[in-house]
């Protein structure tokens, strides 16, 4: 492990690897700062930009612009009540009254804090857990992936779906449907392209993740006519207050930090859960563990309330890479997104990734630790500059994300047919979001898509084409299991919001 | 049943994962593989299903959290506006280049959205594409295709 680390640090600690992370993380708080573009629209934005670089630098970029998203989230959330990802609505609740009281610069820097020590402590945890669990999961076999596949696409679309469990297992369905477009990759027959040459490849993920995400969201914002910059434009963005914290406020965040960075890892290892729930959970956490004089100051700018969050949804970003890193399937949008990255580069995560690449599983561990460090060091001195971009107005940020999200496509293939294709999937998920349709769970579908058909065709193969295979291995019951609980847990409460 | 849009949206895909069941029955599977476990075309049948099912399922089920969308507020013109220059910037980038074709989408686009500051329109449009196109093609040295640059003689 140590020889490990020493790779992972060497790497990450290269120029362009340092310069990549900075970049990302710069880029990251940008666009997550900006509300209704969160770190999948982010990543999706960088990706064009990655293939230029080696995995490992372009993972590192990536991963930059994740953390960099939800700090920025937070400094939106904090300084004008409109967070930019939904991980970061926990923030708010304490962080905004905490602005509004003049302390905008101290929620920042209360925020940044918390941030860092979630971040570093669940990278602490990351570092021991995904070795050990690489090992434990080169017992897999092809069922135990399928079941687990399927796990995470039925628990994904249950927390993604906010009670439309339907409408989320659709969108399932759909990127699955998206993802078998091209030939076969056994046989190479083709399907679903209609002779159309354009087609024969399949669709890119990266014109995928940009349609749904960027483009999509961009067209949100328009039809909605919702202007995510006016909030901005009533405070001062430049006259933020003092940053610094005092002991005793530090004292309250030592008792915070080390609970909610637990609660945040454990939660983001959980396949769907993610950086929203850990928040949440935190928060509501933390108010039963304070005493009845401080639970009297939650969501009135409790310093504590403020610190738990963030604490857990940056640990809980962390925990998201153990399942993408040791078992190669993603337990959200965002590491679907990098999942689907990766595979572009030509490397699959998974158990062998330890061995076969541990330059890159390495790297990217010790990338996250040196993200943190950049992002403290940089980021929250120059808070006060970078929060202008809140200013900056949609006439002008709207036909930014478009151009960006066209010329992604345009540099990838020189093709109008994935222009046009793009700009058809981007009106159709535009439609959708209109009515709550959640695209999460279609990214990891698209992204999983493959995968799950190789595992299906190996155990259909391996048990002569009987779905015994489902229930013949403890492992794949206990996984079996878990799903059916999702959806009996799902059809309960179903029926309990339609009594009250 | 109350009939509203996502009731329609649902049909719409119950109908759509029927004809993808179509068209997976259709595929051509090699001789010797028809009969084995799985196939070509085994996911995508499945996947069919699944389609048809949950679809069907929100077709008939009653609507926990009804959405209605009030299209009073819904800014149609914009978007319609915006669409059609972003698929007239797709079909001219190629053809016209790069450069002018991306310069003139983003003036469309600023202009659509209601930007009257020509000063920044000007500004955002053509250097903003000039500097990003020497920081792609000429620093990072990716490959932009621009007939009229070319003919012009600035790119090579």
């Amino acid at each position: 492990m140590i020889e490990g680390i020493l790779i992972g640090l060497k790497t990450a600690l290269s120029f362009q690897n340092l310069l990549m992370v900075t970049t990302g993380c710069f880029a990251g708080t940008i666009i997550g700062m900006l509300p209704g573009l969160g770190p999948m629209t982010a990543i999706a934005l960088m990706i064009p930009i990655t293939y230029g670089f080696d995995p490992a630098t372009g993972l590192i970029l990536m991963a930059g612009v994740y953390y960099g998203a939800v700090f920025g989230g937070s400094t939106s959330s904090i300084l004008i009540n409109a967070p930019g990802v939904p991980g970061t609505v926990a923030t708010s609740f304490d962080g905004y009254p905490m602005a509004q009281q003049g302390k905008a610069g101290k929620a920042l820097a209360i925020a940044a804090y918390s941030s860092f020590a979630g971040g570093t402590i669940a990278a602490i945890f990351l570092l021991i857990a995904a070795p050990s669990l690489s090992k434990v999961s080169l017992s897999f076999r092809s069922p135990d992936y399928f079941g687990l596949m399927i796990l995470g696409l039925t628990a994904v679309a249950a927390f993604s779906s906010k009670g439309n469990f339907l409408k989320a297992m659709m969108m399932c369905v759909f990127g699955l449907m998206l993802a078998s477009i091209g030939q076969d990759t056994l046989s190479d027959i083709p399907r679903f392209t209609f002779n159309t040459m354009n087609l024969s490849d399949g669709i890119s993920f990266v014109l995928v993740v940009m349609a749904t995400f960027a483009m999509s969201e961009a067209l949100t914002i328009i039809i909605k006519g919702n202007d995510p910059t006016k909030a901005a434009k009533q405070i001062s963005l430049t006259d933020l207050g003092s940053i610094k914290v005092t002991k005793e406020e530090t004292k309250q965040m030592a008792k915070t930090i080390p609970r909610s960075s637990i609660l945040g890892f454990i939660v983001g290892v959980l396949p769907g859960a993610g950086a929203t729930i850990a928040s949440f959970l935190a928060y509501g956490m933390e108010r039963n563990f304070v005493s009845n004089t401080e639970k009297e100051k939650f969501g009135k700018g409790s310093v504590q309330g403020l610190s738990a969050p963030e604490t857990a949804n940056n640990a809980a970003c962390s925990g998201a890479f153990v399942p993408l890193l040791t078992l190669g399937i993603p337990g959200s949008g965002t590491t679907a997104v990098m999942l689907g990255a990766l595979l572009g580069f030509g490397i699959q995560p998974g158990p062998r990734l330890y061995e076969t690449n541990p330059e890159i599983f390495w790297s990217v561990i010790m990338s996250m630790y040196i993200g943190m460090v950049v992002l403290l060091i940089l980021n929250l001195p120059l808070i006060p500059y970078i929060a202008r971009i809140l200013a900056v107005p949609r006439t002008f940020l709207i036909p930014m994300i478009l151009f960006f999200s066209v010329t992604g496509i345009y540099l990838m293939s020189f093709n109008n047919f994935d222009i046009f294709l793009m700009i058809g999937i981007a009106v159709l998920a535009t439609i959708l979001r209109l009515y709550d349709f959640p695209m999460p769970p279609l990214i990891l579908a698209f992204v999983l898509g493959g995968l799950m058909e190789e595992n299906l065709r190996r155990s259909l193969l391996i048990s002569d084409g009987s779905w015994s295979f489902l229930w013949s291995r403890p492992l794949t019951i206990c996984i079996m299991i878990s799903i059916l609980l999702i959806i009996i847990w799902q059809i309960y409460s179903g029926l309990k919001s339609k009594n009250k | 049943m109350k009939i509203n849009s996502v009731k329609i949206i649902s049909l719409l895909f119950f109908i759509l994962s029927a004809f993808y069941l179509y068209t997976a029955h259709q595929i051509q599977v090699f001789t010797f593989d028809e009969n084995a476990p799985f196939n070509a075309k085994t996911f995508p049948i499945y996947l069919g299903y699944a389609g048809m099912f949950f679809s069907g399922l929100k077709l008939v089920l009653p609507d926990q959290k009804p959405i209605e969308v009030d299209s009073k507020h819904l800014e149609f013109k914009k978007t319609f506006l915006l669409v059609l220059t972003m698929i007239i910037y797709g079909a001219t980038i190629l053809k016209v280049g790069f450069f002018l074709s991306t310069s003139l989408f983003l003036v469309f686009s600023y202009y659509f959205l209601g930007e009257r500051r020509w000063k920044y329109i000007l500004i955002f449009s053509f250097p903003f594409v000039a500097i990003f196109m020497y920081l792609l093609h000429g620093l990072l040295a990716v490959y932009l295709r621009d007939p009229l640059l070319k003919y012009i003689g600035i790119m090579g």
